[in-house]
């Protein structure tokens, strides 16, 4: 199993001990992989990332069966800053920027999160600058009155920061014009392909995450609905109905796709 | 009849007063904005503070030496106080998080009567209470020199806040608890790092609140002065603290000496909570917090 960074099995996840919010997650991050999550909204998309980054405590959920393992490790033990330093680095739902703090600040305090020394970081602003230009002319600003683009990349930039090696983002394409996800997408790609940076990256905007991503896996209510080749699942009919909008044949599909006992449960 | 040169003698006897009420409200707001507790127990740290600096003084422990042990102790049970009440209780409602620190007031000082006894104490700081004069109007040494030093431990913090990893960590997780979670920072080290600094300001606070009033049990009740501070400045805000301690203190001093008559006196200890709810009414984040009482 060497050649996989970020093993998922089998998790299910409940919140505040009574809601069950993931039922059966398995899926796995090979080194130097894209790897798209899709699904509709509630399918467990958030959870699952969250899961990975040992932060569901902060929101009273908890992991109630499975396991997580991230470089060869058992990630249970470890608090959210161990894998920080580890190299595992969220890019949370909707940014979550330091809004009173400077696009600079948010970048170093993502340096400082990861441990970097004062020169290190310097480093880290001179790459995540060359990265997103755009950072630079807006450094001195609040983060908070950057536009939703801006606040995206600060957010990227920011777990740049602190050097990882598997980046977990959710949502990037949240809220963004379809030019300003595009670029986002790009220059993770480039990562990806030049420092051989591993992608995980949860979206409901399938079209972009299946251009860009080596595999893909469909979350359905808690469960791996369908996961194979991006490629792959770009060309199936039932994935494009269900993920790719069109209303009239998603009903059938979903059906089918669910089989006889669908797992229940989810918000 | 209204005399100019009293009333401004009276305003500004209150906002040097009102200066002691921002420091107390201040440490409310470090610990507030960092972790969304509302630490009650800071009027009890004040006493704590102050009862135990005291004692060493008068045990015969050198000034300087008194007030670097006492420091050390409050950190100490800043610190323990995080580890031991709080840290178990992260994610409970704040409703939870109150009657801990509410509880928690009662122990402290109960500690506090237990290791140095129940008299009331004098506290002098060497600084002579003889008013003088500027241009005609009375004004206090003491609460000039009591401004001037939380004046400069305010500057201190601000500059610690604005230029040291440990203060950007801080204004990271006041900003976005779960953010600060997610990007690595170590949330125990910053609450650590608050705690100190809220023990120092009891301290502070304590010491010149203990030279005014004498240390006694009371004292610990200059946390009801602290609240119409916040209400009227916002829980989460350190400015906030500062300009409201200094509006309070100088409503308090006007409405005693030119509303008091009118009620035959005695309104100067209610007339700060009447203009608190008032504003709580007219708005209810205060005049620069983001949210009421609420854990983001």
């Amino acid at each position: 199993m060497g050649d996989h960074l970020l093993i998922l099995e089998g998790l299910a996840a409940t919140y505040n001990h009574a809601v069950r919010a993931l039922s059966d997650i398995s899926l796995t991050v090979g080194r130097g992989e894209v790897v798209a999550l899709l699904g509709a909204n509630g399918a467990g998309k958030s959870t699952t990332l969250k899961a990975i980054s040992n932060l569901l405590h902060a929101e009273r959920a908890q992991l109630s069966r499975g396991r997580i393992v991230f470089d060869g490790r058992d990630t249970a033990a470890l608090a959210p800053a161990e894998l920080v330093r580890l190299g595992l680095v969220p890019v949370l739902e909707g940014r979550h920027c330091f809004r009173a703090l400077s696009v600079e600040e948010n970048l170093v305090a993502g340096g400082i999160g990861g441990g970097l020394s004062r020169r290190a970081i310097t480093r880290g602003l001179e790459r995540v600058y060359t990265l997103f230009p755009r950072l630079k002319e807006r450094r001195r600003s609040a983060s908070g009155l950057t536009s939703g683009g801006e606040q995206q990349m600060t957010a990227i930039g920011r777990a740049l920061m602190s050097r990882p090696r598997l980046l977990v983002l959710d949502e990037p394409s949240m809220g963004l014009a379809p030019l300003v996800v595009e670029k986002i997408f790009r220059t993770l790609k480039r990562l990806n392909v030049e420092e051989g940076l591993s992608i995980l990256v949860a979206e409901q905007n399938s079209t972009v995450a299946l251009r860009y991503a080596n595999r893909a896996a469909v979350l359905e209510a808690g469960v791996t609905a369908l996961s194979g080749d991006a490629a792959d699942l770009r060309g199936r009919a039932e994935i494009r109905a269900l993920y790719l909008g069109s209303p009239g044949e998603s009903a059938a599909h979903l059906a089918a796709l669910r089989g006889p006992s669908p797992a229940n449960g989810d918000t | 009849m209204f005399e100019f040169q009293f009333f401004v003698e009276v305003l500004v006897g209150g906002l040097l007063s009102g200066v002691m009420y921002s420091l107390v409200a201040i440490g409310f707001v470090l610990i507030y904005k960092t972790s969304g507790v509302l630490n009650f127990a800071q009027g009890a740290m004040l006493l704590f503070a102050a009862l135990t600096f005291v004692s060493l003084v008068e045990r015969g422990v050198p000034f300087w030496f008194a007030i670097g042990a006492t420091l050390v102790v409050m950190v100490a049970l800043g610190v323990a106080v995080e580890r031991v009440v709080l840290r178990p209780l992260v994610n409970q409602s704040p409703m939870t998080l109150f009657m801990a620190t509410l509880g928690l007031s009662y122990v402290i000082e109960g500690v506090a009567q237990l290791l140095w006894g129940t008299q009331v104490h004098g506290l002098d700081l060497g600084i002579d209470d003889v008013p003088f004069e500027v241009g005609g109007v009375l004004i206090s040494q003491f609460d000039l020199f009591a401004a001037a030093t939380a004046g400069a431990l305010v500057a201190g913090f601000a500059l610690f806040f604005r230029h040291t990893r440990t203060g950007l960590a801080f204004r990271a997780v006041a900003d976005d608890q779960f953010a600060a979670l997610a990007v690595g920072l170590r949330l125990s080290r910053v609450w650590a790092a608050v705690w100190t600094a809220a023990g120092t300001v009891a301290l502070v606070a304590g010491l010149l609140w203990g030279a005014r009033l004498g240390v006694q049990y009371s004292l610990s009740l200059v946390v009801l002065k602290a609240l119409p501070v916040l209400m009227l400045g916002g829980f989460d805000s350190v400015a906030g603290a500062i300009v409201g301690g200094l509006l309070i203190g100088a409503i308090e001093k006007l409405a005693e000496i030119y509303v008091g008559p009118l009620f035959g006196g005695g309104i100067e200890a209610w007339a700060a909570y009447v203009v608190a709810l008032t504003f709580l009414l007219l708005r209810p984040s205060g005049l620069f917090g983001h949210k009421l009482v609420e854990r983001v």
